[in-house]
């Protein structure tokens, strides 16, 4: 029942060194082990410039750990996390669901022209040099592609 | 004669100049190219906060998103927009206001 999937991103002082990361990541692993919970990811975005100051901080190192478990463990984690003072800050947000609808649309749109293509009598994946090539310029013309008034 | 027919002309000639104007304005309004949701377009299912990239755009230097009307986004898009934005501002990835 508790196979849900979450996503946290924590950001640490900048001065913290590759062991102090580690071994808070040994103590998110050990609350998530202990309640049954399975860290599929973990990834270390290394320093990074805040967009505002927090506290007195303008850098931070961020570490992003995908987590399989219950909404309890989550919980728990998110208690622990705002208690440990090394964790700048913190965001925990479920994926699974979120992730399934993405994988739903993009089966869908790949069946929907595979399926128009062999009623056009092609064969249903793209052939390479076929129809308009994607680099062309005036292909995203009409798109939005930054400031305008 | 030709005096009166001078002038009637020259007054006939300005209203048709001002009619001829405002027709024009009427008919061709401004030009404004045909937008387009960037989402749709590309073919992006996935709008991360973790990807700064894709959402700087829609965060002009004040900090504020970027609207609709002004960005041509469709509504599930912008929505989905949205939350990302929020959430990368709460990680520090994106401002909440520049001065």
């Amino acid at each position: 029942m508790s196979d849900r999937q979450y996503e946290l991103v924590y950001i640490l002082p900048p001065e913290t060194s590759e062991q102090q990361a580690g071994d808070l990541h040994e103590q998110i692993a050990g609350i998530v082990s202990r309640m049954n919970g399975t860290i599929e990811k973990s990834e270390n975005w290394g320093r990074r410039k805040l967009a505002y100051e927090i506290g007195h901080f303008k850098e931070g190192v961020y570490v992003l750990e995908v987590i399989n478990g219950s909404g309890e463990l989550m919980k728990e984690l998110d208690r622990r996390l705002k208690v440990i003072d090394e964790v700048v800050r913190h965001l925990i947000v479920r994926v699974d669901e979120e992730k399934k609808v993405v994988e739903r649309t993009r089966t869908k749109r790949q069946s929907e022209s595979e399926r128009r293509r062999v009623k056009r009598g092609l064969p249903p994946q793209r052939q390479p040099g076929e129809g308009r090539s994607m680099e062309t310029d005036d292909l995203d013309d009409d798109r939005f592609d930054g400031m305008e008034v | 004669m030709p005096f009166g027919q001078g002038r009637s002309g020259g007054r006939g000639r300005g209203s048709d100049k001002k009619d001829k104007e405002k027709q024009q304005g009427q008919r061709r309004p401004m030009f404004r190219r045909r937008k387009v949701c960037k989402f749709c377009a590309d073919k992006i299912d996935d709008i991360n906060y973790k990807d700064v990239k894709l959402l700087g755009p829609f965060v002009p230097e004040r900090g504020k998103i970027l609207p609709r009307r002004i960005s041509g986004t469709c509504a599930m898009h912008q929505r989905k927009l949205q939350t990302a934005i929020k959430r990368a501002r709460q990680l520090a990835l994106i401002p909440y206001v520049t001065d």
